[in-house]
């Protein structure tokens, strides 16, 4: 088990150093020199020449990326041009929104996904399964700003049970401003929820065609016992290492949902920089989600090993 | 394409009329394109300020936008862009997954660099990897198909060189090269004719997968250019009217929503029907 975390661990590593290369080369292929870049357009030659002296952009290719990989492991990612304040803090800002709508998102995700993928594998080949499974695809295909917008019209506009847009802190205002999040976290959850849905089904019908399943069914054990007892639990395992995916993948799916609802989370602030082309900022910003993503994927697959002792350690 | 072949093809979708509904619905879509001026009612340029946002009428079927635009005509014409878009994306996807995963399969050592690469580009995720790439470029029509098809290319890649690898441990392809054949005869007589199922049932999902994507991009004001008409477009210019005039977004949204969700149908069809081994690689099972 410590030799594969120690290689599973040693290959992210690498990923993760070859993707801050693209990352760091961006700021660099980003059309215009990057001091005017950084600076914005009314920098004075003056300002250019003491931050091209300070950033050290006179230096060998290689040196700049090394002195911008030690300031990232310090935690300095650069000054946002708009904010005029560091990119770090910027997106600090706007973490407790993305966080807690990727939680409330996976929340809805859990509860409608996995009951009803269970159900339809329980169920399977009858009309609910194909009815069901047919429902997930179709949610599969909506897309979620359009979600958004109906939900919107129908509970902010029409019946006022939900607020439309916005998202004021639950340090400021209390637990009650989550209900800000309910209607975005519901348009994020169904494309997600209709994932979850299938791999819940197909990891199940897949387990119960295990030998074991068949024993159990030719002993005598009522078929709701051979689902709860040998069933279910093993296909859980497929099931919760996707929940880890999702969630990872939430962070930069939430883009287009945070702008719907105005939500001032990370995903609207990357969509705002490209419009304000603050290019500091959306670095930031994907370095930080490509460091989240890969840490996710990681800590799943080591946990799968983990749990279940039968998957083959490489 | 002879009679026999085609009822081959056609075999899976008569056994599924919601799947044969979707390959209707494709070919209309596919149709409206073509056809889109003489379909259109109206000009989808045209403006009219006397008759801005009426509700959908015997005249104007779909009603009218915010400029008095025909809503129905805007809708017609903008099935151009999302097969342009779609069509673009596959075809980038397929030209360069196709040979990076057959090619990383026959040659180990090009494969292990190549597959280090995919791995690299999939610690990205998609719609940001799609950002990124908007703000280097330029932007245009080009750049949303170059954008959203570079997320596809690495599953491509991948999907490919799975495939590969298995169809290189094939009795028949060993024995091809134990009799002296090259890499070119492996690839032309062996491998390529063994991906065109498996490729055309991943082409429907990434057909799909870019309508959503592009309509996404529309909406942030960083897809299609705006003076095109696009489904994603209408649904971003409208947005501010809904509570006014929600039949606006409607339309264009169920236009989205009937493409994608056609496309998976139709994928799905293929993949359960022509090849039932490659609901393995596609992970869907049952």
């Amino acid at each position: 088990m410590w030799s594969y975390a120690f290689k599973r661990a040693g290959t992210t590593a690498v990923t993760l150093l070859a993707a801050s290369i693209i990352i760091f080369a961006f700021i660099h292929i980003v059309p215009g020199d990057p001091i005017y870049v950084l600076l914005g357009d009314t920098a004075t030659p003056d300002q250019i020449d003491a931050l091209r002296h300070q950033l050290g952009l006179d230096q060998p290719i290689i040196l700049q990326y090394l002195t911008w990989a030690g300031h990232v492991l310090e935690g300095d990612l650069g000054r946002s041009i708009f904010f005029q304040a560091p990119v770090l803090s910027v997106i600090a800002d706007g973490a407790e929104t993305s966080t807690l709508l990727a939680t409330m998102t996976m929340i809805w995700v859990a509860v409608i996904g996995v009951p009803i993928g269970m159900i339809a594998a329980v169920r399977h080949g009858t009309w609910l399964d194909q009815g069901l499974s047919g429902a997930a695809m179709l949610m599969a295909s909506i897309p979620t700003f359009w979600v958004g917008l109906y939900l919107i019209l129908i509970f902010a506009a029409w019946l006022g049970w939900f607020p439309s847009s916005g998202y004021p802190s639950i340090f400021e205002g209390g637990v009650v401003n989550l209900r800000y999040l309910v209607l975005p976290s519901l348009a994020l959850a169904a494309p997600n929820a209709a994932l979850i849905l299938r791999l819940t089904r197909a990891s199940m019908l897949d387990v119960s065609r295990e030998d074991y399943v068949r024993t159990a069914r030719a002993k005598g054990i009522r078929p709701w016992q051979v689902v709860r007892r040998h069933i279910w639990r093993n296909a859980l395992l497929a099931v919760v290492s996707a929940f880890g995916f999702t969630f990872a993948a939430l962070l930069s799916e939430a883009v287009v949902t945070e702008t719907v609802f105005a939500l001032p989370g990370i995903g609207r602030l990357v969509v705002q920089s490209i419009l304000r082309r603050d290019y500091p900022v959306i670095q930031g910003v994907i370095l930080v989600i490509v460091v989240v993503y890969l840490l996710i994927n990681l800590i799943v697959d080591l946990s799968y090993r983990l749990l279940d002792p039968r998957v083959e350690l490489q | 394409m002879s009679s026999n072949s085609a009822t081959l093809w056609l075999r899976p979708f008569l056994a599924r009329p919601v799947a044969l509904a979707g390959l209707g619905v494709l070919l209309a879509t596919v149709l409206a394109a073509i056809f889109a001026p003489w379909l259109s009612p109206y000009d989808p340029y045209a403006i009219d300020p006397l008759i801005r946002l009426t509700p959908p009428n015997v005249t104007h079927w779909f009603g009218t936008d915010q400029f008095g635009r025909d809503t129905l005509s805007r809708t017609i014409h903008s099935a151009r862009m999302a097969l342009l878009i779609g069509s673009g994306v596959v075809v980038f996807a397929l030209a360069t997954g196709v040979p990076a995963g057959v090619l990383s399969a026959l040659f180990p050592r090009l494969g292990h660099l190549l597959m280090r690469m995919v791995d690299v580009l999939m610690a990205f995720p998609t719609l940001l990897l799609a950002l990124g790439l908007i703000v280097i470029l330029s932007p245009s029509v080009a750049t949303v198909i170059l954008a959203i098809g570079i997320g596809y290319m690495t599953t491509t890649t991948r999907i490919v060189y799975g495939l590969t690898l298995r169809l290189r441990a094939e009795t028949y392809v060993e024995a091809s090269r134990s009799m002296g054949a090259g890499a070119a005869w492996l690839i032309s007589r062996h491998i390529l004719p063994n991906l065109v199922s498996p490729l055309l049932v991943q082409a429907s999902f990434v057909f799909a997968f870019a309508q959503l994507g592009a309509a996404s991009l529309d909406f942030l004001g960083l897809g299609a250019p705006p003076d095109i008409p696009s489904w994603g477009n209408m649904l971003a210019e409208s947005r501010t009217f809904i509570t006014r005039a929600p039949w606006l977004l409607f339309f264009p949204g169920m236009m989205i929503v009937a493409t994608a969700f056609s496309l998976n149908l139709v994928g799905d069809a293929l993949r359960d029907r022509l090849d039932p081994r490659l609901r393995q690689v596609f992970g869907e099972k049952g």
